[in-house]
């Protein structure tokens, strides 16, 4: 008999869905899986098929709630996610990311002459110029940035 | 007055209608700059000077303009002599500097700084230079000598020449020329070329750009040549920078066949970009240039800090 692994649902935490295809371990790097607590599940489904975007990543993590950074951080990388909260295996709450006007302590601004990158006692700061694609402009030295996922702080 | 007790970060902080009115400010402002009238404009005001870079025009004309105007001015020269050097914050530099003086104008090796100074100040900032990024208030000195020699922006056909990418103040320039409807030619090694994104701004606010890098053919139906130094301080390495040291330099066989009243100007200092021949000839504007830098900081400096305004 062959026996299927499926991905079990969870009691509580948190479940992030519609992930653009193939950016689920970029997701997990921003979660920051090893803070986990040691007994919580992390699940991940790789190129799943999606009515909404074609195909889609799936990760859902046991005992945690997102910060709003994090979620913004989210909203970045991958614009057409939702998250939803569970609560004793109810969906208490479900929303689509969504980014704000101003990016803080998510990305570091690549330009390492920049004030922010001297170790002030600063937050790097980015305002959104552009929703889609995505175009952030550091708030300091003006510096542009798209590739997002190489100056993750 | 709309400026009062703002920051002057970028050139993008200020309106087409806000730079005019600091032009025309400015110009009143020559008969005191030139010491033949007196002012008390600034009059009890200090005005801290904190250069962490060197700097010859712009810290002494922001100097002479506070101390025409009758106020006085907090130095910081050199970096040495403050406790950045024991490893204290610019951040906490600036929150010091604002509790002793009513504005601070601030130079800074690192981009981004008069912004960071902005936040940190409950007083206002202008910046004087940060790194790479901006320098607005030689944008400012630099379209008043335009439009002296031309009584207009608009229309004028501007060459920026050599390093557009380290050179702060043709970025400034260059989106102050954009927003008056100047014609600009890019003229660079392809090394030094404008950064991309700033390109990318200059086109979507529909500025008037092409390029031209061999130089006699650029300058031809130029009204002004905007040379530049190459910022060899900004150089990543030493080899980069000696790629393109000297590639250009504008000389008396450059300006043959230029229009008449085609005018050179220079944020200075220069190493060699414009020959001293150049000095002699009516089209050398830029030690006219650099006087400007006292009338127009003049005006910048009494539009935010207006006399009645507090302290």
């Amino acid at each position: 008999m062959v026996r299927e692994l499926r991905i079990t649902p969870i009691r509580n935490g948190t479940v992030i869905d519609h992930i653009t295809n193939g950016l689920a371990l970029d997701v997990l790097r921003i979660i920051g899986v090893r803070d986990l607590d040691k007994d919580s599940t992390v699940s991940i489904a790789l190129h799943v098929r999606s009515g909404k975007i074609g195909w889609k990543d799936i990760v859902k993590v046991e005992n945690m709630e997102l910060s709003p950074r994090k979620v913004n951080a989210i909203a970045l990388i991958t614009p057409s996610a939702t998250i939803s909260i569970i609560r004793d295996h109810q969906v208490r709450e479900k929303r689509s990311v969504d980014l704000p006007e101003h990016v803080t302590g998510v990305v570091r601004c690549p330009n390492i002459n920049c004030i922010s990158n001297q170790g002030e006692p600063i937050e790097s700061d980015f305002r959104v110029v552009r929703r889609r694609p995505v175009v952030l402009r550091c708030t300091y030295c003006d510096r542009q940035v798209t590739d997002f996922l190489k100056h993750l702080a | 007055m709309a400026l009062k007790g703002r920051d002057i970060v970028s050139i993008r902080d200020l309106s087409t209608d806000e730079i005019s009115e600091i032009l025309d400010h400015a110009r009143k402002m020559i008969p005191v700059a030139e010491g033949k009238k007196p002012s008390d404009a600034l009059e009890g005001r200090v005005v801290a000077t904190a250069f962490f870079e060197p700097s010859t025009r712009t810290r002494l004309s922001f100097e002479a303009a506070v101390q025409r105007l009758g106020g006085r001015c907090l130095t910081i020269a050199d970096i040495g002599v403050t406790s950045m050097r024991k490893g204290e914050s610019l951040y906490d530099t600036v929150r010091m500097l604002s509790s002793y003086s009513d504005a601070i104008v601030l130079r800074h090796p690192n981009e981004g700084a008069a912004r960071l100074a902005a936040d940190a100040s409950d007083r206002p900032v202008i910046n004087a230079g940060d790194g790479a990024n901006q320098h607005p208030t030689q944008a400012l000195l630099d379209l008043m000598a335009m439009q002296e020699a031309f009584g207009t922006l608009s229309g004028l056909k501007v060459v920026l020449l050599g390093d557009l990418k380290y050179g702060r103040t043709v970025h400034s320039l260059s989106l102050a020329l954009a927003q008056f409807g100047s014609e600009m030619i890019l003229s660079a090694p392809k090394a030094l070329a404008l950064p991309e994104d700033l390109r990318g701004e200059l086109d979507a606010l529909g500025a008037k750009i092409s390029e031209e890098p061999e130089l006699k053919r650029a300058v031809r139906d130029a009204d002004v040549v905007y040379v530049t130094r190459i910022q060899k301080e900004r150089f990543p390495d030493e080899g980069e920078y000696r790629s393109v040291a000297g590639s250009y330099r504008v000389d008396a066989s450059v300006l043959e066949g230029a229009k008449p009243q085609l005018i050179v100007l220079h944020p200075l200092p220069r190493a060699g970009e414009v020959d001293p021949e150049i000095d002699r000839t009516p089209h050398a504007a830029y030690f006219r240039q650099a006087f400007l830098a006292v009338p127009v900081r003049m005006a910048l400096l009494s539009s935010i800090l207006p006399p009645g305004s507090g302290g």
